[in-house]
Order: structure tokens, then C-alpha cells, then sequence
């Protein structure tokens, strides 16, 4: 199926070319608003922010113009020191970008599998038929529209080390003996954030997965069923393949989203080393520390993996973008 | 599930039950501490032990939290209509006019929807400042487009794509110019997608973090977001959970109401931005 209108159906040749440079020149003119806001908001920041990443800039100097190139020296710059030692130093080398890159990396892929899983199972009950269906797609519905500080805050209290009530529940059935203080210890810090992204994010997945699960034609499953073929053989063989494309882009879309994570790690378990995360790094060398150099250099490198994964979405997840539907 | 044995049947409801409960309490307890003061506060229980609006009093009369609510709808309501103002221009350029370089363009509306807002932190920060907007609720509605504006682009031009080509045909034909072709044929069938977008829009500008912790200072230009994250007590041990309670009660209600009421067609918008493979 085709949408897009080339020229006008009828009419000569040379009024349709007329047409066709009318809509054309118009076509600029819509566009142009947009464009200009985007470089404002978009590339121009950016363009800053990348070239930030090459000057010693601080707090103080990012304003009067005083701060210097210098090069890569953020990124990874070699010393000679006078007795010959050859030293090291940028983010490349920083022990702190390394663990914030691991966190980020653990955390992404954590949640985003525990997410595809739970969705799926999500998804495929929101498929079947049975009573209160629309009950269940209004209650999932609620952890997504919960601002994600309102679910920060509202997890920290139930993570609370003395008056959480999941500390309660969870002495109370005997699984531990004393109350853990979630959010604070460097080794559940990154479980308790886990748990709310995927408490708050499932929901989303799952929504995602049932659009999926609903293009599948229904005689597909009829046609298994009358063979006699066992329905977990069905999801194997039928449904997980069909679905494949659908998920995939999913995973790639929820994969973008967990390597920029700030706002739940910042709120959840502020200052924790277990959890700190490329983005908090970076926003916390720039405002607490008002390093504006390091801080770029730190934020320039997560967007080029960003892009990486970008680039990878668009190819593998085929997105349309010839403005012909296929 | 009418040919399932009674044993799956009872497993797939108890599977649903489960989902449920998980989704939902919560927010439930969120609701219930909201309501309990002094002691009852701390020992947790199923419903509000000394059922009081303490918090909810402590929430509106002190420490600029309504002012911060004006600031939140003030900041989400310009950036959406906007935005919305914006995107219906170019999506009808981008969906119905073929011109050169129109994949190119859509890739790069995609990759900026995508790409993380820490990126462009430091460039914004100097940009709101050079403009003296620093500080003040401009600046917000100023950076939200950087993420509502390529969403509502990608969104509606998804849609617009899909009218059938005949509704634009007879326009032309009639010599009508695309000014009057978006504003006359096209804007009357794109009012569900628009309130659609824009609710989604909304959603994403009121529920912001980074920006609004950035690029406001003072206890009065804050947003919604970050008055709750920053709202604490005297010490780490007197955090006041029940204000904060009452204060996240507050402003997540509207937002699951509005959600619960358009949730098909949220459902809709988002797999619209999502998967459409």
C-alpha cells in the first residue's frame, strides 16, 4: 500500500511537475521550524558539550571563555614524569568511569532480560481470553504511569532499612533474620534499583510485546490446535518466531533507555559506588564538581555508544523510513 | 482457556492475580502511609491505621509545593502544545511530500529522540545561561523539546502516513495549497492522534528529572519531580515520608487517571513509536 502522493492523479505532465515543486518548496517551509529548534536544543548543545570534552573547562570558566584546548588529555593522556615514570591519566584510565561503564552495563542488561521475560509472560496472558482481561491491562498500566522519582521515593520507603514493609514481609515468612538495608549496602544497592526498573518497566514491554502477539494471525494457532500440536510446542515453533522482529526492537529500544539511566539511581541510592551509573557519573563531575572537561569527555563517550546502538536499531529493527509502507 | 484443566485454569488465574497485586500494591501502600502519622507510620499494615490528612495538609501549606505544581503544568502544557505546533507542520511534510533526503531526515529525528539528555547537559547549561533563561521555567520548556518534539514528529508522521491518499486527492485537484490541505483536510482527522501524542508528551515533560534538576536553583522555579526527590528532613534519619508520600499521592492520582481513561489509545502511541517494523 502506498500513501504518499507523488503528483495529482489528473492533469498534464507539466502541471504536475508544477505541483510537484509547489509541494516540495512547501514541504522546506514546514520543515524549517522544526529544524531550527532541534539545532538549537539538539545539535548545537551537543556540538558544545563534544567540544567542552576537549578544553580544560571549569564552573568558572565555562562562561568568560578563559579555559584551554587541550586536546585528548581529558580522554587519556600520558606523563613523563622527571624520574623517567611514565604516568597515565583521563577517563579512559579512571577507576571510577570503568565501575560507573560496569554498573551501567550490568544493569542494562539485568533489567532488560528480567523485563522481555516478565513481559512476555505479561503479554501472553493480556492475549488469552478470560474474565477482567481489561482489569489486568488497567492495573499493569498504573507502575508506567508512575513518574519514575515518585517511584524512586515510594520503593525507598518500602526498601526502608527499619520501617520498610518488605524487610517486614520478608522476616515475617523467615527468609531473613534481620532487616537489610537495601538501598544503602554496596551489594543490594543494584538489586533494589533492579527491582523498581523492573517493576516500573515490564508493564511497558509487555504492552510492547502484546502488539506483537496480536498481528499473529489467529488461524495460525487454530490450524496448530486442530493438528493436535501442544501449545508449548506452539509457543516454541509458531508464536516465538513470528514474534522475533516485534521483540527484538523492543530489547534494542529498552536497551537505549537503561544505558542512560539517572533519575531512579540518583534518587533511589544516591552517592553509592555500587550503582553509579555513566550518566550520574558524568552529571555528578559536572555539577558537583563542576569539572566541565572530564564531565563532556565522560558524557561524549556514552553517546557514542548510545549511537552505536542507534545505528544498530535502525538496521536491525529495519525500521521503515522510506515513507512507503511495505 | 475453555479446554485447560482445572488445574492450569486455577494456576493461570492465580498468575493473574499475582500480576495484579505486584502492579497495584505498591501504589496502595504509597496511598496507605500517606494517611498514617506518628507510630502508625512505622509499623506497616494492610489499611491506614490512624486514618489523618496531616500529610496531605503538611504537603499543600508548606514549603512552595503547589507553587511547584503550577511550575510542573506550566512547563509540560507550553512544551506540548509547542511541540504539537511544530510536528504537525513537518509531519505533513515528512509523510505526505516526497523530497530528497527525507530518510536521512526521519533517521536523524529518530537518533535525537534516542540519544541521552546527559549528552547535551554542558552545551544546554551554557546556552540557558547565555540566553538568562537560567533559572527560570523557560529554560525547561526550552530543553523538553529536545525530547517531545521528535517524539510527536515520529509519532504523527507514522499516522499521517496511514490516511488513505483519496481524503488529500480532491484538495489538490480543487487547487487548494498545503497550508489549507493540513489545516482544513487534515487537521480534523488528526485531533485523536494529537490528543494522543500530546498526553504522552505531557506525561514525559511532567515526569522529567535531569533538566529540571540542572537548570533551576531556587525552591520556587522548581518542578514537580524534583521538589519530591529533593524534599527531606533535618538528617538522613528524619526523612519525612509521610509528606513525601502525600505529595507523590498528589501528583501521580491525575496522571494514572488520565492514563486509565486514554489507555487504548496510549497503547496505540506507543507501540506507534516503538515497534513498526
Amino acid at each position: 500500500m502506498t500513501t504518499t502522493v507523488a503528483a495529482a492523479p489528473r492533469g498534464d505532465v507539466g502541471q504536475d511537475r508544477s505541483l510537484q515543486a509547489q509541494r516540495a518548496r512547501a514541504a522546506f517551509w514546514f520543515l524549517a521550524p522544526m529544524l531550527v529548534m532541534l539545532i538549537l536544543v539538539a545539535a548545537w548543545p551537543l556540538f558544545r558539550s563534544i567540544s567542552f570534552s576537549f578544553t580544560d573547562a571549569t564552573a568558572d570558566t565555562i562562561f568568560n571563555g578563559q579555559s584551554e584546548w587541550v586536546g585528548f588529555a581529558n580522554y587519556l593522556e600520558m606523563r613523563v614524569r622527571d624520574s623517567g615514570e611514565v604516568r597515565w591519566r583521563g577517563v579512559l584510565v579512571d577507576p571510577d568511569w570503568w565501575n560507573a561503564v560496569w554498573n551501567t552495563v550490568r544493569f542494562a542488561f539485568v533489567s532488560v532480560a528480567f523485563e522481555t521475560v516478565l513481559g512476555l509472560l505479561v503479554a501472553l496472558v493480556l492475549n488469552a481470553e478470560f474474565k477482567g482481561r481489561g482489569i489486568v491491562r488497567a492495573a499493569i498500566l498504573i507502575p508506567w504511569a508512575i513518574p519514575t522519582i515518585v517511584s524512586a521515593r515510594m520503593w525507598g520507603w518500602m526498601l526502608n532499612d527499619q520501617f520498610g514493609v518488605i524487610n517486614y514481609m520478608l522476616q515475617g515468612m523467615g527468609i531473613i533474620d534481620q532487616p537489610i538495608a537495601w538501598t544503602a549496602r554496596p551489594d543490594t544497592a543494584m538489586i533494589a534499583v533492579l527491582i523498581v526498573d523492573i517493576w516500573k518497566t515490564t508493564p511497558f514491554m509487555a504492552l510492547l510485546i502484546l502488539a506483537g502477539l496480536q498481528m499473529i494471525p489467529r488461524d495460525m494457532y487454530e490450524a496448530a490446535r486442530l493438528d493436535g500440536v501442544h501449545p508449548v510446542r506452539v509457543f516454541f515453533k509458531v508464536t516465538l518466531p513470528l514474534l522475533r522482529p516485534a521483540l527484538l526492537v523492543a530489547v534494542i529500544f529498552r536497551i537505549l533507555d537503561a544505558l542512560r539511566i539517572f533519575d531512579l539511581i540518583y534518587v533511589l541510592t544516591p552517592r553509592s559506588e555500587g550503582t553509579v551509573t555513566m550518566s550520574v557519573l558524568s552529571y555528578l563531575q559536572l555539577q558537583q564538581f563542576g569539572d566541565y572537561g572530564e564531565g563532556s569527555a565522560q558524557s561524549t563517550l556514552l553517546f557514542l555508544i548510545i549511537t552505536l546502538f542507534v545505528t544498530l536499531y535502525i538496521w536491525l529493527g529495519r525500521v521503515d523510513l522510506s515513507g512507503d509502507r511495505s | 482457556m475453555s479446554e485447560s484443566s482445572p488445574f492450569w485454569t486455577a494456576m493461570f488465574y492465580l498468575g493473574v492475580v499475582l500480576i495484579v497485586v505486584i502492579a497495584v500494591y505498591p501504589f496502595y501502600y504509597a496511598i496507605v502511609t500517606s494517611f498514617e502519622t506518628g507510630t502508625a507510620l512505622f509499623t506497616p499494615s494492610l489499611w491506614p491505621e490512624n486514618f489523618s490528612w496531616t500529610n496531605y495538609v503538611a504537603v499543600f501549606t508548606g514549603r512552595n509545593f503547589l507553587r511547584s505544581v503550577a511550575n510542573s503544568v506550566l512547563v509540560a502544557g507550553v512544551t506540548v502544545v509547542a511541540s504539537l505546533f511544530f510536528a504537525v507542520t513537518a509531519s505533513y511534510a515528512l509523510a505526505r511530500v516526497r523530497f530528497r533526503g527525507r530518510g536521512p531526515l526521519l533517521m536523524m529525528i529518530l537518533g535525537v529522540s534516542m540519544f541521552p539528555q546527559i549528552a547535551v547537559l554542558s552545551g544546554l547549561y551554557e546556552l540557558v545561561n547565555w540566553l538568562g533563561i537560567y533559572n527560570t521555567p523557560v529554560a525547561l520548556m526550552l530543553s523538553y523539546t529536545i525530547f517531545t518534539l521528535p517524539f510527536t514528529v515520529w509519532v504523527l508522521t507514522t499516522f499521517m502516513r496511514d490516511l488513505p491518499v483519496e481524503i488529500e486527492e480532491a484538495a489538490i485537484v480543487d487547487g487548494a495549497s498545503p497550508w489549507v490541505i493540513i489545516t482544513q483536510v487534515f487537521l480534523p482527522l488528526l485531533w485523536p492522534a494529537l490528543v494522543t501524542t500530546g498526553l504522552l508528551a505531557f506525561i514525559g515533560a511532567w515526569n522529567e528529572f535531569l533538566f529540571a534538576l540542572t537548570f533551576t536553583v531556587s525552591e520556587t522555579q522548581r518542578t514537580v519531580p524534583v521538589a519530591i526527590a529533593l524534599l527531606s528532613g533535618a538528617s538522613q534519619q528524619e526523612i519525612p515520608w509521610g509528606p513525601i508520600m502525600a505529595a507523590s499521592v498528589v501528583v501521580t492520582v491525575p496522571l494514572i487517571v488520565l492514563v486509565l481513561i486514554f489507555q487504548r489509545k496510549i497503547v496505540a502511541g506507543l507501540t506507534a513509536g516503538g515497534v513498526k517494523g
